[in-house]
């Protein structure tokens, strides 16, 4: 698959890749030097506000009788699951707050609310997308292989379905990535062992099994004649949840802006080679503070893939340095409002349904 | 709170149905974020009073959070402390009886130069602070009856775990006759001098004193000089390695070795005053033992020795290499970072040896 004919990475020369890598590695290296006590106290401000918007939904689906508190419920819930997924569990599990040392708030012991566990997540999302982004064929995060949304992807008539389905497919995100991530295709061709395979289905297993118990069976349970009413608000905090971490995702690295690479682009690829890569991969979104907490910082996509274990809440304050150097460069940096990237990937997938 | 701290089974048994409506969180998740005193995952402490011991030493008082389980005299605690936003875990002997005035527990600690923590506790830890703790470890405890004829040498912040046991004993009633030989480096340094000096005073310990500034570093035989019927003594000592060592020779000589308890003192390494290169590192899973220079990551010379060892990106972005250190330091060869300690978790692939390490892979 050629690299698209005008990118950048076919006008670099190795000094100024040389050049790109030590000047994106300063900014990183500044901030990761600069953390401290206000940092921490951000992460734990973000924590504490999950679990409390948690709790107060469950206690005010739990005691309220009017509809409207019902919705109120609902709403808190959705917001509590999406920092839990976003804001808290993608930063955590990638690491960026292990400088702390709490054993609490580590990438190697957080476990978050969504039925992926987190070893398979992080394998599949920290590891292969996060070293192939946007490599065709490496990057399973790319379309996640249901979808098409590059030329070069063979056309098959299902994708005829894929505006419809890919709708489906955001409803259920959360499982959908859940058993992605486990990647059972690969026992077939021999990259993962059955047993290995089997003990992660295991592990799936016993996950799903208390989430689902939980907001389907248990908390319903406990609510007594309300029982139906809390089933719809958790079935609808999950839904929207798997939504917006859909969107978010996905205007991430599929605007038409985003370039894709082949597989050759690994071969030899330096340190500078691979920051390009990341930036001309992903994209950014516009939006205020509250946006981007909620998105987890994932609006500044760039940010995060040049440095995804730099503390989430510092990419705001070091985009205009990495702008910069796209400007030195002449390197693109994508970044748009979420409604013009949202059009710009729905039209991908209506355009590439078709042959 | 303390029907919470001491949890009976209908608790426990409650918290272990109400995890079924948290999972993944526990409960306590929920509860410590109200009261850090409540989870019983991460046991905390609350300081309750920091007392200035010398101009560069202090008692802290601990409340202890729900799920400590009490602690002997001579025992040490693990206590955790961000500064700057950074977790430190150090050892501190507890110097206080077990189970104290409300509950409380204290440790004493010396301020020494560099030391990040040591210092933070010391200036800057004020009343209301959270320190996160270990449960009381250590085999550096009086038997129970305690003997009659008692002999303690101690040396600089060494008298902490023995403070702990004279209080102990004395609350108790069964501080009859003890002897302290205690190493200092001048009179205005020794912790709990008026302490120490006021059970001299009522004669229920003979206090021999040693100040390095004035009389040199001294032998384990001066020491054992000051007390004729050492032979004869059940005997605690604690301080610097090369004091225990010797006295080890006098005991093993006089064939009473069997009296003699120790405990070593650990100086804490402040990290990034290490600027070993390179050492021996051991993967203790894998039973892989290797020596690296200081260019090698972990990783690849872990992997040159025929351990499997976990791995990914192998450029520190997806963390699946990690593993935690049994004792060591290593550097970040990104950033050129020296950190470590047991208990760290490292990123084999960008971290090389800083000395010898020990890592549990
Ligand atoms: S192998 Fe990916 S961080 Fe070490």
């Amino acid at each position: 698959m050629p690299t698209h004919p005008a990118s950048p990475l076919e006008r670099l020369t190795d000094d100024d890749l040389d050049a790109i890598a030590r000047e994106l590695d300063a900014i990183g290296d500044a901030v990761r030097a600069d953390l401290g006590e206000p940092d921490a106290a951000y992460i734990r401000r973000v924590i504490a506000l999950q679990r409390a918007l948690e709790a107060s939904a469950r206690i005010l689906l739990f005691v309220t009788r009017s509809r409207s508190a019902a919705v109120g419920g609902a709403a808190l819930l959705t917001t509590a699951k999406i920092l839990d997924n976003l804001a808290i569990g993608h930063n955590v599990m990638h690491g960026q707050w292990d400088w702390m040392r709490d054993p609490q708030i580590h990438s190697t012991t957080w476990e978050w609310d969504a039925p992926s566990t987190a070893a398979s997540w992080k394998h599949s999302h920290n590891y292969q997308h996060h070293t192939y982004t946007n490599i065709v064929g490496k990057d399973r995060d790319l379309g996640y292989s249901a979808i098409r949304v590059h030329p070069d992807q063979p056309w098959h008539p299902v994708y005829l379905l894929q505006p419809l389905y890919g709708i489906a497919l955001a409803l259920i995100f959360e499982w959908a990535i859940a058993i992605y991530d486990m990647e059972l295709d690969a026992v077939r061709d021999g990259r993962k062992t059955a047993s290995q395979a089997k003990s992660e289905l295991r592990a799936f297993a016993r996950k799903a099994a208390r989430q689902l118990a939980k907001d389907y069976v248990l908390f319903p349970a406990v609510s007594g004649r309300r029982a139906r009413r809390t089933l719809l608000a958790n079935l609808s905090a999950n839904v929207l949840r798997s939504a917006w971490t859909h969107t978010i995702v996905f205007m991430g690295h599929l605007p038409e802006e985003a370039e894709t690479f082949p597989e050759q682009q690994l071969e030899g690829e330096s340190r500078g080679g691979w920051y390009v890569r990341q930036l001309l991969g992903s994209c950014n979104l516009d939006g205020r503070r509250p946006f981007h907490l909620m998105t987890g910082h994932l609006s500044f996509q760039i940010e995060h893939h040049l440095f995804p274990d730099v503390a989430c809440h510092r990419y705001p304050e070091i985009a205009p340095r990495v702008r910069a150097v796209c400007e030195r460069y002449d390197l693109p940096y994508a970044s748009g409002p979420l409604g013009r990237q949202y059009r710009s990937v729905a039209k991908k997938i209506l355009r590439y349904a078709l042959p | 709170m303390r029907r919470i701290a001491h949890r009976g089974w209908p608790q426990r048994r409650l918290l272990d149905v109400a995890s079924l409506l948290t999972t993944p969180l526990a409960p306590d998740d929920f509860l410590g974020l109200v009261n850090p005193l409540w989870s019983n995952r991460q046991l905390a402490g609350r300081v309750v009073d920091v007392r200035q011991e010398t101009s560069d030493s202090a008692t802290i008082v601990i409340r202890p959070g729900a799920g400590w389980r009490g602690h002997r005299a001579g025992q040490h605690v693990t206590l955790g402390i961000a500064v700057d936003g950074v977790r430190h875990q150090r050892s501190y002997s507890l110097t206080s009886p077990p189970r104290g005035v409300d509950g409380h527990i204290s440790i004493a600690v010396k301020a020494v130069r560099d030391g990040l923590v040591s210092t933070h506790l010391v200036r800057r830890t004020a009343p209301g602070s959270i320190v996160f703790l270990g449960q009381a470890a250590g085999g550096f405890v009086l038997p129970e009856p305690p003997p009659e004829r008692l002999l303690f040498v101690t040396a600089g912040s060494g008298v902490t775990p023995v403070m702990g046991m004279l209080r102990t004993l004395a609350r108790s009633g069964a501080l009859h006759d003890a002897v302290l030989v205690h190493v200092d480096r001048q009179p205005s340094s020794v912790m709990f001098a008026g302490e120490l000096r006021r059970h001299a005073g009522r004669r229920t310990l003979r206090l021999h004193e040693h100040h390095t500034a004035q009389d040199g570093r001294p032998s384990a035989a001066e020491i054992l000089q000051r007390v004729p019927d050492w032979t004869e003594r059940e005997t605690w000592a604690c301080g610097p390695s090369a004091l225990l060592d010797d006295l080890q020779t006098r005991f093993d000589e006089a064939g009473v070795a069997a009296r003699l308890r120790v405990e070593r003192f650990h100086p804490a390494v402040a990290p990034g005053a290490h600027d070993a290169e390179g050492g021996t590192v051991t993967f203790t899973r894998s039973g892989v033992t290797v020596d690296v220079d200081g260019t090698t990551t972990l990783l690849a010379a872990g992997e040159a020795a025929g351990a499997l060892l976990p791995s990914g990106c192998r450029a520190g972005i997806c963390r699946t290499c990690v593993g935690s250190l049994r004792a060591g330091l290593v550097r970040d060869v990104r950033t050129g970072q020296v950190s470590g300690g047991a208990g760290d978790v490292i990123q084999t692939c960008v971290s090389v040896a800083a000395g010898a390490v020990a890592i549990d892979l």
